[in-house]
C-alpha cells in the first residue's frame, strides 16, 4: 500500500487529508492518472508530486510504503 | 527556551532576535535578517486574517537544502529560517530568514535567494480570509509560479 497526503486546495477537493492506494508499485504518472479518477485532480490543479519528501519526476516508480504528497503551488513566505 | 533548530516549522509566534542569534558568528562580518509580516491589502481587497499550513517534515527539509545551497554559493554564511504556521493577524511576523557572512553584499544576495525559493519551492500554503471569503493562495501574483510548469527537482539547483 502507497499512503498519499493532500495539501491546501486539493485537500479541499479531495475531501480527505490522506488516502492509501492498494498497490505495491506504481509510476507517479499513474498516480497522476489514479487522482484523476478519484479526485478529479487534474491538470487545472497544477499539483506536483512529492516521494518521501522530495518532488518526483511522472516516470519515478513508487512502492509500498512510500510516502506520496500531492502538493498544490506553494504560497509560503 | 528554544533548541538549536536553525530550520523550523512552528505554531508558536516566531523571534527576530532568537532567530538572527542562531548565526551570529565570529567570523561573520554582516548579519541580515528578514521578516514578513501578514500584510493587509493586497492590490486594494483587504485581508482579515490568514491561515498557513505546512508538509512540516517536507518543508523543513526543503529550508535545510536551500541553506546548504546558500552555503555552496557564498562561502562562510551561516543561515536559520522560520516559518510560522496556523492562524496569523495582520503584521504577525510569518517567516524569519538569518543570514551572516563574512562581508555584507553576500549577506543580501544569500538573504534575497532564500526568500525566493521559499516561495517557489517549499511546500507552504496561505489562505487568504479576505472580507468577502477565503481562499488558498497558489500563484502570488497571479501568474504561474512554476516557468515548467512545476518546480526544478532538487539536486538541479
Amino acid at each position: 500500500m502507497i499512503k498519499v497526503m493532500f495539501f491546501a486546495h486539493v485537500k479541499d477537493k479531495a475531501g480527505v487529508s490522506d488516502t492509501i492506494i492498494e498497490q505495491e508499485v506504481m509510476s507517479v504518472e499513474q498516480i497522476r492518472s489514479y487522482l484523476n479518477d478519484k479526485y478529479g485532480i487534474d491538470e487545472s490543479d497544477r499539483v506536483m508530486i512529492a516521494v518521501n519528501e522530495a518532488y518526483a519526476e511522472d516516470d519515478r516508480e513508487v512502492r509500498r510504503g512510500d510516502i506520496v504528497a500531492v502538493i498544490p503551488p506553494v504560497s509560503g513566505g | 527556551m528554544e533548541g538549536n533548530e536553525f530550520y523550523r516549522i512552528t505554531s508558536e509566534p516566531l523571534s527576530m532576535d532568537q532567530i538572527t542569534n542562531k548565526v551570529i558568528h565570529p567570523n561573520s562580518g554582516a548579519v541580515l535578517t528578514f521578516i514578513g509580516t501578514v500584510r493587509e491589502l493586497t492590490y486594494g481587497r483587504k485581508t482579515l486574517f490568514l491561515e498557513y499550513e505546512a508538509y512540516i517534515e517536507m518543508a523543513e527539509r526543503s529550508l535545510r537544502q536551500i541553506g546548504e545551497e546558500i552555503s555552496k554559493r557564498w562561502p562562510h554564511t551561516i543561515t536559520a529560517i522560520h516559518h510560522r504556521i496556523g492562524k496569523l493577524q495582520i503584521s504577525d511576523i510569518a517567516v524569519v530568514i538569518a543570514v551572516s557572512t563574512p562581508h555584507r553584499a553576500d549577506a543580501y544576495e544569500a538573504n534575497r535567494y532564500a526568500i525566493e525559493q521559499i516561495k517557489e519551492i517549499v511546500p507552504i500554503w496561505k489562505k487568504e480570509h479576505w472580507e468577502d471569503g477565503d481562499s488558498w493562495v497558489g500563484d502570488q501574483l497571479e501568474r504561474n509560479p512554476y516557468p515548467n510548469g512545476k518546480p526544478e527537482i532538487e539536486g538541479s539547483r
